[in-house]
C-alpha cells in the first residue's frame, strides 16, 4: 500500500475507480453504478486536466531540465507543491474546478517566480501612539510612532517552523522575537530555539498589538524591568502533562541572562531560568478559566558592575496569573468578556540590600457590538529596586475596530506616582495590519 | 548559589521530559474543524474512526477561539479534516502547531485539506486587496453547502482513511460509495422541491451560500454585509432595499450566528421574507447529519417561498 503514489492519494479517483471493477458495489444497483462510474469519469477527467495543466507548468518552470517527465503519474509529479504546501500553491487546482483559467498558466516574472510559494508569510503591524494631558513622569510626546511589527513566518522543513518579529521604532530596529519552533519532537515536547518573550505570566508573552490596553500594566513596567518585560535568548520546552480533567501545561525557559531592568549576566554560567505551569479548564462551552504560576531567577540587572569575582546578586521572581473568558458561541462575534489578574512578587538583591516588592493588576474587558469593546483595569506596584515606592493607576479604555485589520484604541488613565506626582491622561492608538491573515489572540 | 540556577533549570527539564504517552489501538480518531465534515467523515469511516468536530455548527467558523481544549483532542488525533481556503485561518494553525502532534501537521498524511478537489466558487480574479474586506483569496470556504461538493469530500476521506489503515480499504470504498449513492437519491429529490423556485432572487448575509444557490438555482443578488466580514452600514442598507425592491427579492438568509436586526429592517422595509438559515451540521437542533442539514434548509425555504394558496 506504500506504493500509493502522493498523486493518487490526492486523485480521489486513483484510489475509488477499482472499487466498481472489483465487483463490490455492482451487485445491488445498476443504474446507481452506471451514474456513479458516469460522475467518477468525469471527476478523472477533470483531475488529468489539471494535473496535465501543473505538469506543463513545471515542466515550463523547470525549462527542459526535465522533458521526459510527461507520462501521467509518474514518480516526480509530486514535487508540484500541490496539496499540502503553501496556499498559494493551491489556487490552479481550485481555479479549474471552479471552471477558471485552464490549460498552461502564464508564470509571471522570470523562471525563479516559483521560488516565491516558499517566501514567508509578512505582515506589518503600524503602532501611532498619541498622548494628551499632563504626566511629571513619564514624558511619552504627543505622537510617535514605537515599534510597527514585522513578521516573517514560516515552515522550515518537516520538523521546524520559524517565526520573526521586527520591531521597526522610528530610531532602529530591535528584534522583539526570532525563534524556531519544533512542534513533532518525541516525548510530547514542544521546544523554542532563539530570542523570545519569556513565559511570565500572560502580558509579559503578549506582543504590543495583542495587549487590551495602549500601554501595560504598571506592575509590568516596575518589576519586570518595563514595557518590553522579560525578553531574552535562550530555549524554552514545553510539555502537556496527561491527566484526566484540565488542560495542564508546564514549560522551562532557560536564558542568557539579560532583559534589561531585571536581569544581567556578566558571565557564561550567570543564566536566567523559568519555569510556568499553566491549567486551563472549560467551565461551560461559552466560559472558562486559565490559570497560571511562574517563577524566574536570574542575577539582578543593578547596573554597576564592580566587584568582579564575587558572587552578583540575585533577582526572584514568582508570578500568579488568572484569566477568565466569556463568549457565547451562537454571539461569538458580536459578545464576549475577558477577566483578567496578575500578581507578581519580586525579590531583588541588590548591592544596598533585599528589595520585596509586589504588584497586581485586575482588568476585564467587555465587547458590545460586533466592533466595540470596553475596558477598565486597576494597577498597583511597589517598584523592584525600591519596594518602598509605590505607583498606582486606573484605566478606562473604549476600542473600535473598522475591519478585522485595523483598530482605534482610546484610553482615560490616572495615575498616582510614589514621588506624589499625579497624572491624568488621554492615551490614543491607531493599529493596522497588513499581509498575511495572522491568528487571532486568545 | 552559584550552582541554583542550573540545578533549577536542570530539574525544571527533568520534569518535563517524562515517557511518551503511549496510544491506545482501536478505531482512528479523526478531528475536523466543522461538523460537516465530522457528519462525512461519520459516514466513510462507520465505527472503524471516532470523529469530533472543534467548531460548532451554530458558531461562525472563521472565528472560533483556539481554546487549549481543543490542543488536547488534536494531540490524541490520526487525522485532522480541516474546510482549507484559508476558512480556519484565524485559530487552526496555533492549535495545530501546539498539538505535539507530528501525525496532523501540515504536510503529512494525517493532514487533509478536502477542498482541494472540491468545486470552489469566488475566487477572486485581478488584484486581491483588503479594500474588497475580508476576502478569501483562494475562494470562497462554504463549499460544502453543495451536495456534490460533499461527494467529493466523502471521497478525499476514504481515500485518505484506505491510505492510513489499508486494511479497512474495501469498507471504507465501500461506505463512501454507499454514501453517495444516498446522496445522488437525496440530491435528487432537494432538486425536485427546489425545482420551481429556479432563479428565485435572493439576499444573503455573509457570502455562506454561494454554492447552495448555484446548486439550487437560487440568484444571490445582494448581501447584507457591504464587504465581507464588515457588518452592514447604513448607506449599503438603502441601497440594498432599493436594489431588493427593484428586483422583487422575496427572501433575506440569514445564519445563525448573526445579528437579526439589519436583516429584519430589510425584511420590514423591502417586504421580503427573513430567514434563518444555518449553513452548518449543528446549526439547529434538528441538523444533526449531512443530508438532515439539506433536509432543513431546503424545507424551510421551499415553505417560506411557497406562496398562500400556491399549488406548487
Amino acid at each position: 500500500m506504500r506504493a500509493y503514489s502522493f498523486v493518487q492519494t490526492v486523485c480521489v479517483l486513483g484510489l475509488l475507480l477499482p472499487a466498481p471493477t472489483l465487483g463490490a458495489e455492482q451487485r445491488p444497483d445498476p443504474a446507481a453504478a452506471q451514474a456513479l462510474r458516469r460522475e467518477m469519469e468525469e471527476l478523472r477527467r477533470d483531475f488529468e486536466t489539471r494535473m496535465s495543466a501543473l505538469e506543463a507548468r513545471l515542466a515550463a518552470v523547470e525549462t527542459g531540465r526535465s522533458p521526459a517527465s510527461t507520462g501521467p503519474q509518474e514518480r516526480p509529479v509530486p514535487a508540484t507543491p500541490a496539496e499540502p504546501g503553501p496556499p498559494t500553491a493551491e489556487v490552479p487546482a481550485g481555479a479549474a474546478g471552479a471552471g477558471g483559467p485552464s490549460g498552461v498558466l502564464p508564470v509571471y516574472g522570470n523562471v525563479s517566480a516559483a521560488s516565491k510559494i516558499f517566501n514567508p508569510d509578512i505582515a506589518v503591524i503600524g503602532n501611532v501612539l498619541g498622548a494628551a494631558g499632563k504626566n511629571d513622569m513619564t514624558g511619552a510626546p504627543a505622537f510617535r510612532m514605537p515599534e510597527s511589527e514585522a513578521t516573517f513566518q514560516a515552515i522550515v522543513d518537516p520538523y521546524a517552523r520559524a517565526d520573526f518579529f521586527l520591531a521597526f521604532g522610528e530610531e532602529g530596529v530591535d528584534l522583539e522575537e526570532g525563534f524556531v519552533t519544533f512542534p513533532t519532537l518525541p516525548g510530547g515536547l514542544l521546544a523554542k530555539v532563539g530570542k523570545m518573550r519569556a513565559s511570565f505570566g500572560k502580558v509579559n508573552t503578549m506582543h504590543r498589538h495583542l495587549v487590551p490596553w495602549i500601554d501595560r500594566p504598571i506592575v509590568t513596567g516596575n518589576l519586570l524591568g518595563g514595557e518590553e518585560g522579560i525578553s531574552d535568548a535562550g530555549v524554552s520546552v514545553a510539555r502537556l502533562i496527561p491527566n484526566p480533567w484540565v488542560f495542564l501545561e508546564a514549560t522551562g525557559q532557560m536564558f542568557r541572562g539579560d532583559s534589561e531592568g531585571v536581569f544581567r549576566s556578566t558571565r557564561r554560567g550567570e543564566l536566567a531560568v523559568l519555569g510556568h505551569l499553566r491549567g486551563y479548564q472549560d467551565i461551560t462551552e461559552a466560559t472558562n478559566i486559565d490559570l497560571g504560576a511562574s517563577y524566574a531567577f536570574g542575577r539582578s540587572d543593578t547596573g554597576a558592575d564592580a566587584l568582579m569575582g564575587t558572587e552578583r546578586p540575585a533577582t526572584r521572581l514568582i508570578g500568579l496569573d488568572a484569566t477568565v473568558r466569556w463568549r457565547p458561541l451562537r454571539r461569538s462575534v458580536y459578545r464576549s468578556f475577558i477577566g483578567r489578574s496578575e500578581l507578581i512578587w519580586s525579590r531583588r538583591d541588590q548591592w544596598d540590600g533585599r528589595h520585596a516588592a509586589s504588584g497586581f493588576y485586575v482588568s476585564g474587558d467587555y465587547q458590545f457590538g460586533r466592533r466595540w469593546f470596553t475596558g477598565v483595569r486597576v494597577d498597583r506596584s511597589a517598584r523592584a529596586e525600591n519596594a518602598l515606592l509605590r505607583d498606582t493607576g486606573q484605566s478606562v479604555t473604549l476600542t473600535f475596530w473598522p475591519s478585522e485589520f485595523s483598530q482605534l484604541r482610546g484610553q482615560l488613565r490616572r495615575s498616582t506616582y510614589a514621588e506624589g506626582s499625579r497624572a491624568f491622561e488621554f492615551l490614543f492608538q491607531l493599529q493596522f495590519s497588513v499581509g498575511a491573515h495572522g491568528a487571532h489572540p486568545f | 548559589m552559584e550552582r541554583l540556577p542550573r540545578a533549577a533549570a536542570l530539574s525544571a527539564l527533568a520534569a518535563l521530559c517524562l515517557a511518551p504517552m503511549v496510544r491506545a489501538q482501536g478505531p482512528l480518531i479523526l478531528v475536523t474543524s466543522t461538523e460537516d465534515l465530522a457528519s462525512i467523515a461519520a459516514e466513510v469511516g462507520g465505527d472503524r474512526v471516532a470523529v469530533e468536530a472543534i467548531a460548532r455548527g451554530y458558531q461562525d467558523p472563521h472565528f472560533v477561539e483556539p481554546k487549549p481544549s481543543f490542543i488536547l483532542k488534536l494531540q490524541r488525533a490520526d487525522i485532522l479534516i480541516v474546510v482549507g481556503r484559508e476558512l480556519e485561518v484565524g485559530w487552526l494553525p496555533p492549535l495545530v502547531q501546539q498539538s505535539r502532534n507530528r501525525r496532523i501537521q501540515p504536510g503529512s498524511t494525517g493532514y487533509l485539506d478536502v477542498s482541494l478537489q472540491a468545486r470552489i466558487l469566488d475566487i477572486p480574479r485581478g488584484e486581491i486587496t483588503r479594500a474588497m474586506g475580508d476576502v478569501h483569496p483562494l475562494g470562497n470556504p462554504h463549499y460544502w453547502l453543495d451536495p456534490e461538493n460533499g461527494k467529493i469530500i466523502a471521497t478525499s476521506i476514504a481515500a485518505r482513511l484506505s491510505e492510513i489503515r489499508p486494511s479497512d480499504k474495501t469498507l471504507f470504498t465501500e461506505r463512501a460509495a454507499d454514501f453517495l449513492r444516498r446522496l445522488d437519491a437525496a440530491g435528487k429529490r432537494w432538486q425536485a422541491m427546489m425545482a420551481p423556485y429556479k432563479g428565485e432572487k435572493v439576499v444573503t448575509y455573509h457570502r455562506s451560500y454561494t454554492n447552495f444557490a448555484e446548486r439550487f438555482g437560487l440568484d444571490v443578488v445582494g448581501y447584507v454585509e457591504p464587504r465581507p466580514g464588515i457588518p452592514p452600514s447604513p448607506q449599503h442598507t438603502l441601497g440594498l432595499i432599493t436594489e431588493m425592491k427593484r428586483q422583487n427579492v422575496r427572501l433575506v438568509l440569514v445564519e445563525p450566528y448573526f445579528d437579526l436586526k439589519t436583516p429584519r429592517a430589510i425584511g420590514r422595509a423591502s417586504g421580503a421574507q427573513v430567514l434563518v438559515l444555518p449553513p452548518s451540521v449543528g446549526g439547529a437542533k434538528e441538523i444533526t447529519d449531512y443530508f438532515k442539514l439539506f433536509d432543513h434548509n431546503v424545507g424551510r425555504l421551499v415553505s417560506a417561498l411557497r406562496q398562500p394558496g400556491d399549488a406548487r
